[in-house]
């Protein structure tokens, strides 16, 4: 219910507490973006230890404790944390909120032309469980032993037997996924029964059905990792074992597990969410460059429909691939040939979505302003990360590439220049409407090239490491020896991430430089169609002042016979 | 299930739901009673499963008011339905 | 500017697809609870499959008490699905009865798994002697955390949350058939948990 009171609510209740969805979507995508670049200072710890092993880490070396570094030297303990956190902070706590709690909480209800969410206080409580989820990831790098330090995979036994952290991150790992229960449980909501009348589901936006079929995936795909993680729980902390099997010798020396258990059991529940996780991170990416794409080349979507079934199908899809990165358990041939013929299928509809996208380019008049370039990037950087997916499905190529750099080069494809780059592009776009500024094209686009030529500097020269049999996870590269005929990438890859964190400097000055002194803009910037760009500039608590009603589909760019290039959904009659 | 339910539906729903009720305590016995006579393993599972799935079925159907619900309940219980089936089965035939 | 700013839909059903928010909502979470107990009986068959041996749940478990376990949650299913059907026949007094009843019912399932527990434990039994014992307290702690999950909720709806039957009765009887889904979902699990671990 919404308050009909129009008294000023408190502080903390307005900014803090609060329960609209405008307002938890800022807090979730500053929290989010605060932690990706968490997560890439970690990363560039890790990059100093590659490229440079052994030797003292300058500047901020003797800030760590003894536990960490010794004289600025990491020791192996802390480079495995750094891993590992890496890869959950990014994933969990970084790109999902941002991708999905922050753009999913500010655009969608707009898009829809509801007031609020479904469930505001629901809501809100999604943020905060994030929000704990996230002190207790970060506090596990206090606590005895240091954090979770068994990969961001957690694969037993190992982390059953690892230090402390582990325990706190399989809890923070509890908060997180009931965060995104109660977060999936209000989008799917609130598409389904608060779209505005008229906007039937074959008028929605490509983008809120990309974040539609994400809640789905979230929904479903969650719970069993709740279910390993509870398990794992019993085992470090109840002495079960689950994941032990009979024997285990630690430091020669047989464990007090009782065993018989199955470690292959944690690899196929962590897998069967990680993978549609892996659609989570990268539907809403798609979803956001539609838009872009769109707005920016002045004409429909092409394939608006191939574009929905396909993202359909290949949420569907995502739920039957899991056991791709299983093949080197000791799986038979039956359920190895069944998984990767699923996983060759996936790739089909994610190929046409990218057909689609690229072909939307085709005969616009493209408008190249940041978003758009950005969005543009998207396109070719998410087809190489996944072309070089495909040798990784297949189980013969795999054996070879499992568990090395590749694998590395391949996923970073999808995420960093994939993903991270259409939330830039999304960044830049909705902007304006969440601060009534427009963000500097000047900054935009030194923040854009750098980072493009950078990006491609660090990933390319992984898969080609991957190639040469370098392992991931490896403290100290420099010891093997077929590795050492790449040592020389690693080091220019270290240099290009160092340089790829002084290229986000200009997104940080433009992003606090426009809040506060940006070019002031109308409501509707882009002269985009879609309902978001009809409210207030910035929305006011309910959003529209007047219910709106939709009349047409989401991409009525350049309708000919119409005065203007653009036309909105909720226009009555011609324009 | 609508809200608006005359009072004769409600005492209509209200002998279903004793019905149901006998239903479920009488198979809990038959199921406890069929665990002492000491069954083949498969066979025990199996009619174990057969009668649990049947009781799950009458309470989803009749408490849980699923034989009259709208479809946009029941289509993404289907879905549901199918991905318990591929996470109960696939793991235990990755040996195949 | 109040029209635009509603939330529509919270005790009215849709038109279209005929169901208020929160019982559409309730549906969403009871799908992800049958993946989240979808992943424990997976795991529970992977383990048994692999298991050297595994013990015959009737062997060591207390069967008659779990029977009367289930007997306990069928009934509180028929009377929170009674109470239900008092507040659509209007009658207040008769759905704070049933409420009543089902809570004390949740209670009665507690207490009597809580004995079999200290009788485990008084045994020596712990979930680290071996993994039928680990899965066994597993699921039933999992499931028990849910009744009393269940337990608050309905404490919710008897004392405090009733006022709503004042004002929005429409709404009201929503969130009690809401309660109700859950409570017979937390029943449904059960009726699953029993043959499984304590018969087979």
């Amino acid at each position: 219910m919404s308050d009909h009171s129009h008294k000023e609510l408190p502080f903390w209740r307005k900014y803090i507490f609060s329960v609209d969805h405008k307002v938890i979507g800022i807090q979730y995508a500053v929290t989010g973006l605060l932690f990706l670049f968490f997560g890439f200072c970690l990363v560039m710890l890790i990059r100093w230890q590659l490229a440079y092993p052994g030797q003292e880490l300058p500047f901020i070396g003797s800030w760590f404790p003894e536990t960490q570094m010794i004289g600025g030297i990491m020791l192996p303990e802390f480079y495995y944390q750094l891993g590992a956190m890496h890869g959950t902070i990014m994933v969990f706590l970084g790109v999902v909120p941002l991708a999905v709690g922050g753009f999913g909480n500010y655009v969608v209800p707009l898009q829809i032309g509801a007031p609020d969410m479904a469930f505001p206080k629901l809501n809100m409580m999604s943020y905060w469980l994030y929000f704990i989820g996230g002190v207790l990831m970060l506090a596990s790098f206090f606590v005895p032993g240091g954090s979770a330090q068994s990969g961001w995979t957690s694969y037993p036994p190992l982390s059953v037997i690892a230090a402390g952290g582990q325990t706190w991150w399989l809890i923070g790992m509890a908060f997180l996924i009931n965060s995104s229960l109660l977060g999936s449980v209000n989008f799917i909501v609130t598409i389904i029964q608060l779209r505005a009348p008229g906007l039937s589901f074959n008028r929605l936006p490509f983008y809120v059905w990309a974040q539609f079929v994400t809640a789905l995936l979230l929904l479903l795909a969650f719970p069993p990792l709740m279910a390993a993680a509870v398990l794992q729980l019993m085992d470090r902390l109840a002495g079960t074992s689950f994941f032990i099997p009979t024997g285990l010798v630690v430091n020669d020396a047989i464990t007090h597990f009782v065993g018989g258990g199955n470690p292959i059991l944690w690899q196929h529940l962590f897998w069967f969410l990680a993978h549609p996780e892996v659609y989570v991170l990268i539907l809403p990416a798609m979803g956001i460059v539609a838009e872009i794409i769109a707005c920016n080349t002045r004409k429909p979507l092409y394939g608006y429909k191939a574009l929905v079934y396909s993202v359909c199908f290949v949420g569907f899809m995502s739920f039957v691939v899991w056991a791709h990165h299983m093949f080197l358990t000791n799986m038979g041939t039956t359920m190895s040939t069944f998984f990767q013929i699923t996983t060759m299928i996936i790739s089909i509809p994610s190929i046409v979505i990218l057909t689609s996208l690229i072909l939307s380019l085709w005969g616009g008049s493209i408008r190249f302003n940041t978003p758009m370039l950005f969005a543009i990037a998207f396109l070719p950087m998410f087809a190489i990360g996944g072309l070089t997916g495909l040798p990784l499905g297949l189980a013969a190529a795999d054996i070879h590439l499992h568990d090395t750099y590749y694998v590395i080069g391949h996923f970073h494809y999808v995420v960093a220049p994939g993903t991270i780059f259409a939330l830039f592009a999304g960044v830049y776009h909705w902007f304006p409407k969440a601060t009534g500024r427009k963000m500097s094209e000047f900054l935009g686009k030194l923040h854009f090239f750098p980072s493009l030529v950078l990006m491609n500097c660090i990933f390319t020269p992984m898969l080609i490491m991957g190639l040469a049999g370098a392992l991931r996870r490896m403290y100290d590269p420099t010891q093997y020896a077929h590795a050492q005929a790449v040592q020389p990438l690693n080091v220019f890859i270290s240099i290009s991430a160092f340089c790829l964190a002084l290229a986000q400097i200009p997104f940080i000055i433009n992003f606090f430089y426009s809040i506060f002194w940006g070019k002031k803009v109308d409501d509707n910037p882009w002269q985009a169609t879609t309902l978001e760009w009809a409210t207030p500039t910035p929305p006011p608590h309910g959003n529209f002042l007047k219910a709106p009603e939709v009349y047409r589909g989401p991409y009525e760019y350049s309708v000919p016979g119409q005065k203007k290039d653009f036309w909105p959904q909720d226009m009555k009659g011609a324009n | 299930m609508s809200d608006h339910l005359s009072p004769e539906e409600v005492k209509k729903h209200v002998t279903i739901y004793v019905r149901v009720f006998m239903a479920l305590a009488a198979l809990t016995i038959i199921t406890v009673a069929i665990s002492y006579l000491h069954l083949p393993i498969l066979a025990a599972v199996g009619v174990a499963l057969l009668i649990a799935s049947f009781k799950g079925s009458l309470v989803a159907a009749y408490f849980m008011h699923l034989a009259q619900e709208k479809k946009i309940i029941l289509y993404p219980l289907i879905l549901v339905f199918f991905f318990f089936i591929v996470l109960l089965i696939i793991p235990t035939l990755s040996r195949f | 500017m109040s029209d635009a700013a509603e939330i529509r839909f919270i005790s009215k059903p849709h038109p279209i697809t005929g169901v208020t928010n929160s019982k559409l909502g309730v549906w969403c979470f009871l799908a992800s609870e049958v993946m989240l107990f979808g992943g424990l009986f997976s795991a529970y068959i992977l383990l048994r499959i692999g298991a050297t041996e595994w013990p015959h749940g009737s062997t060591i478990l207390n069967v008659p008490l779990a029977t009367l376990n289930t007997m306990i949650l069928i009934v509180s299913s028929v009377t929170m699905v009674m109470s239900w059907a008092s507040l659509a026949l209007k009658n207040f007094s008769k759905y704070r009865f049933y409420m009543a009843i089902t809570i004390l019912l949740g209670i009665a399932f507690l207490v009597v798994k809580s004995f079999e527990y200290a009788h485990k434990f008084e045994h020596h039994h712990y979930p680290s002697t071996n993994n039928f014992y680990g899965i066994y307290f597993t699921l039933t702690g999992l499931h028990g955390l849910h009744v009393i999950g269940g337990i608050f909720l309905n404490l919710y709806l008897l004392l405090p949350g009733s006022k709503l039957w004042k004002t929005n009765p429409e709404q009201f009887m929503g969130r009690v058939e809401a309660a109700g889904l859950y409570w017979h979902f937390v029943d449904l699990v059960w009726i699953f948990l029993f043959p499984t671990l304590y018969l087979l």
